[in-house]
């Protein structure tokens, strides 16, 4: 369980975050939601530590992260897996390289068994036989593959995906969706996915949190969406007519 | 390589148009063809050019690792992005740039030669006289030096010109060519500098 506390974050006079608590659950696929530009990523990025909040603090499982020392905070940078927006595989290495790089950076896996996990790693997100291939010769939806191959890969407690299906058409979303929810309950990991897409939401919201404008304004699950009575959050969801219709018949 | 070599020929040439008194001997134009090359030449003209090639490749591949997120990648990892990434290409520039160089001024040395025996300008024996003549040891030291500073300015002001990039492709691109400005820049300035420092 991830827990925020109070978060705040402007760049120079512009505020981005402001003020935002909440609790991450274990076990489930928790999704941080909103339209473009109202600071998702910058949260993201303040909760595992890329960027310095200004005010508030992020617990990982009781362990202030905030003001951890170097020693805790490394401890707990080994928990966490992260899918980038694009992937952010490293192009000179290859699909296996890349998968592996956690291994050889944070543990002391003899070489057989890191390439024993990086296939585990790679079967369980339905890539095999790419092992030697570069990320430029592969596409978008495999390169979303492999960066949750290598997010998982050393057994994370904690994984964060930064739009994880944007430049992928439909059905390839739902799968990586999908993939993400699966992994989330087999390894009983605390995932938090930032998103705009409305079919995450419906699909693999179990717990959501509605950020407009740097606050929070709603938290729920799925179900309970379209009836949350908060304006904003109704205009984000029903842009389309047939959410509006799915609203109208409800 | 080519380019030094047509360096040292032209400077061969023109010292020889220059000097045209029958009272300077002949082999002055290979000694004058050595200082200009070791001390200015090949350092500077070769750092300009590795400003062009290898500093915009430098900023170029580190830009496009920030706005890939490739630098936040090992930041999460618990990765110092910076002396990971950055430390490796300052050390193989200050490693390999003198050796170009050296090689470049070697190049520039034959191309006089060349062109200077061949033109009729002086004989082999007359050119090989000038370059040893009056030799400074310490004029190498100081031409190392030189290079030691160039291939530091070009490889620290080239990667954090990348590292720092903020935005996208666009952004890439500018802060590629503005490496190869501020590095040239940086050179120019060190190179008066050092002169007036060191000589
Ligand atoms: N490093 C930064 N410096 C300045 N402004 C930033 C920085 N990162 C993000 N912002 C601004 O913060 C706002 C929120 O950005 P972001 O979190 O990326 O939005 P999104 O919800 O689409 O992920 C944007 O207006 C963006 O311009
Ligand atoms: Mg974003």
């Amino acid at each position: 369980m991830i827990k925020i506390k109070d978060i705040s974050k402007s760049f120079s006079d512009k505020q981005v975050l402001a003020g935002i608590s909440g609790e991450l659950e274990k076990g489930k696929t928790n999704l941080i939601i909103g339209s473009s530009g109202t600071g998702k990523s910058v949260l993201l990025k303040c909760i595992v530590g890329l960027i310095q909040p200004d005010t508030g603090s992020v617990f990982f499982d009781l362990r202030n992260f905030t003001e951890a020392d170097k020693e805790m905070k490394s401890d707990i940078r080994r928990e966490i897996g992260m899918l980038f927006q694009g992937g952010a595989l490293f192009d000179s290495k290859n699909v296996q390289e890349n998968v592996m790089f956690p291994l050889d950076i944070l543990t002391k896996m003899s070489p057989a068994e890191k390439i024993e996990r990086v296939n585990f790693c790679l079967k369980r997100v339905g890539l095999e036989g790419v092992n030697k291939k570069m990320p430029s010769e592969i596409s978008g939806g495999m390169k979303k593959r492999v960066g949750i191959a290598r997010a998982i890969v050393n057994n994370p407690n904690y994984l964060f995906c930064d739009e994880p299906n944007s430049g992928l058409d439909p059905q390839t979303s739902i799968l990586i969706d999908e993939l993400i929810m699966e992994i989330t309950h087999e390894f009983d990991i605390t995932t938090v996915v930032v998103t705009h897409d409305m079919n995450s939401v419906l699909g693999i919201g179990e717990k959501i949190m509605f950020l407009y404008k740097g606050n929070k304004l709603w938290e729920g699950s799925n179900n309970d969406l379209i009836h949350s009575g908060v304006k904003e959050l109704d205009d984000f969801v029903f842009t389309n007519k047939v959410m509006r219709s799915l609203k109208d018949k409800a | 390589m080519l380019v030094s070599t047509f360096m040292g020929a032209v400077t061969t040439l023109q010292t020889g148009a220059n000097l045209v008194s029958p009272f300077v001997p002949r082999f002055i134009i290979s000694n004058v063809v050595r200082e200009m090359t070791i001390l200015e030449l090949a350092p500077t003209i070769m750092a300009v050019i590795y400003a062009g090639k290898v500093g915009s490749s430098m900023a170029g591949g580190l830009g496009t690792m920030r706005i890939t997120e490739q630098i936040d990648a090992l930041e999460v990892m618990g990765i110092n992005a910076a002396s990971y990434l950055v430390l490796p290409k300052i050390v193989a520039s200050i490693l390999m740039y003198p050796l170009l160089v050296i090689v470049a001024a070697v190049c520039a040395l034959m191309g006089g030669y060349l062109v200077g025996t061949l033109t009729g300008l002086l004989t082999p024996t007359e050119y090989v006289y000038g370059i040893r003549y009056a030799f400074n040891p310490y004029f190498i030291t100081f031409a190392l030096i030189k290079t030691f500073v160039f291939a530091f300015l070009i490889s620290t002001i080239s990667s954090f010109k990348g590292y720092y990039t903020q935005g996208g492709a666009l952004e890439v691109g500018i802060a590629s060519t503005q490496a190869v400005t501020s590095s040239i820049i940086a050179i120019l300035l060190a190179d008066y500098f050092l002169a007036y420092l060191l000589i």
